[in-house]
């Protein structure tokens, strides 16, 4: 009954090809038309290299398919699959990325010694006390002073800043950059904030009000939704 | 029934045993019956400091083993009557002491006394949890020096995982010139970072070394500065609402009417 009707619908932009896949057939319908299809296209020698931007509709594929795609791709031809496009996505993978978007509310002391982690961005009511440590995936705002070390970014988003009411730091950290405290005895500061800057390829620390132009997206869950 | 209440620091050389020693001297001053109970295992020092060390004859390590009742452990004060001391064992292994042994010992004492003073070891060890154990409240003792403030931070930690309630602070060894040039932490600097409250501070004191190597703990000296300071300690442990001492030196006659027409003495 499908034979009329094409699963598997290719269209030629100037970023390269799109492929539609109908969403109502099977995978494995999908994967046999898709080799049909490929086996008519016989590629020049030297050809460049074509981008693949699947468009899945509303069908969820699992790693395990979408590697079965693209090694159907890319095994005889030179295509390279860009992005897979689908309308759905896992429950886990979304509670994931809602947990990694939110902002978490702690409201305590973290004491020398004691090492407070947490997935996504953190909002501490309290201090971080000399010898103390907080780790967020995300960004981390302390309403209360920051003696110990607090670390932002801890998987690797260099966008993500420090802001405190208090700042006396022993060490900042974010992403991958750290910078510690001077060895002069320096006096704390109030309503700063720590980012990295990329021309000076360092962390720097600035007044909170410098956030509202250098970081517009600072909301986890945005800033996510905007980069993928 | 009794309140046990340990005394910890983490770091050592603070005070801990002098503490322990004086507030629950300060105790039995105001007619309380006071047990304290020295869990340093193998550097026990609370005897000497109590003069007592010559009336040992069992230890806690003893009662825990069932060589003895714990009543026969318990070397009673040549001062006051209602003040015991549960010696900690010089030689046995520091294993032999477990948290459901000191529990059972302290929950026995409370029958009997209105307070346990438990001496913890320096340390976060198992000697820490042993002496945490059966304890109602604690008390960090804490120097106005950053290391010591750091460690007393790590223990009220600590002390916020055991089912007791938060701990109160005593500042020990201020040294008033030192506060005053700004050489050491000041009071409000160690409260702001430990953010518990404070139950008292007590001035450094030569007497302090003198009366401990004497075995005559301070408390019971009359008018020195130091005696003053842990007494209050423990009054304000009776619910007593008590002034906190200042740190101003006492000046004499002649030096207030100098300070009063300007002369520098």
């Amino acid at each position: 009954m499908l034979d009329s009707k094409q699963m598997i619908t290719i269209k030629g932009t100037k970023e390269g090809l799109t492929l539609f896949i109908d969403d109502h057939s099977s995978f494995e319908d999908v994967l046999s038309e898709l080799s049909d299809k490929l086996s008519e296209y016989r590629p020049k020698k030297d050809e460049p290299v074509v981008p693949v931007t699947v468009k899945l509709g509303d069908r969820y594929l699992s790693d395990d398919q979408k590697r079965q795609i693209s090694e159907q791709l890319s095994s005889k031809n030179s295509f390279v699959i860009q992005s897979f496009d689908s309308n759905v996505v896992h429950r886990d993978e979304a509670l994931t990325w809602k947990k990694e978007s939110d902002i978490k509310v702690v409201n305590r002391i973290v004491r020398s010694g004691q090492v407070f982690e947490y997935v996504g961005d953190l909002l501490l009511v309290g201090d971080i006390n000399p010898g103390g440590k907080v780790i967020a995936t995300g960004n981390v705002f302390i309403m209360g002073s920051l003696h110990g070390i607090a670390h932002a970014g801890s998987n690797g988003d260099r966008d993500a800043v420090i802001a405190a009411s208090f700042m006396k730091p022993n060490q900042l950290r974010i992403a991958d950059y750290i910078s510690r405290a001077p060895d002069y005895d320096a006096e704390g500061i109030y309503m700063e904030c720590g980012l990295i800057d990329e021309k000076e390829d360092k962390i720097v620390i600035d007044r909170l009000q410098v956030l509202s132009h250098k970081r517009k997206d600072i909301n986890g869950f945005e800033r996510r939704m905007l980069n993928g | 029934m009794g309140e046990a209440i340990v005394i910890t620091s983490g770091k050592g050389g603070v005070g801990k045993t002098t503490t322990t020693a004086n507030i629950g001297t300060a105790l039995a001053l105001m007619e309380k019956k006071v047990c304290l109970i020295d869990t340093d295992i193998g550097l026990r020092n609370l005897d000497v400091i109590m003069g007592l060390e010559n009336r040992i004859i069992y230890d806690i390590v003893d009662v825990m083993e069932q060589r003895c009742k714990l009543k026969q452990a318990l070397i009673k004060d040549k001062r006051f009557d209602d003040l015991a001391l549960l010696p900690a064992a010089q030689t046995s292994e520091k294993t032999s002491i477990t948290m459901d042994g000191m529990m059972a010992i302290i929950s026995e004492l409370k029958q009997d006394y209105d307070y346990i003073i438990i001496d913890c070891p320096a340390g976060i060890e198992q000697g820490f949890q042993n002496a945490v154990a059966g304890a109602d409240k604690a008390m960090v003792i804490t120097t106005p020096e950053k290391s010591s403030v750091r460690d007393a931070d790590r223990i009220v930690g600590l002390l916020e995982n055991e089912s007791i309630d938060p701990p109160k602070l005593v500042i020990n060894r201020i040294r008033n010139h030192m506060m005053k040039n700004g050489d050491m932490m000041d009071i409000d600097d160690i409260i702001q970072i430990l953010s518990i409250d404070l139950i008292g501070i007590v001035m450094d004191d030569d007497e302090v070394i003198k009366a401990s190597n004497n075995g005559e703990p301070i408390a019971l000296e009359g008018n020195l500065k130091v005696s003053i300071a842990y007494r209050n300690i423990a009054r304000r442990i009776l619910g007593e609402t008590v002034p906190l001492q200042s740190l101003e030196e006492d000046k004499g006659m002649l030096k207030k009417v100098k300070h009063f027409l300007g002369i520098r003495s």
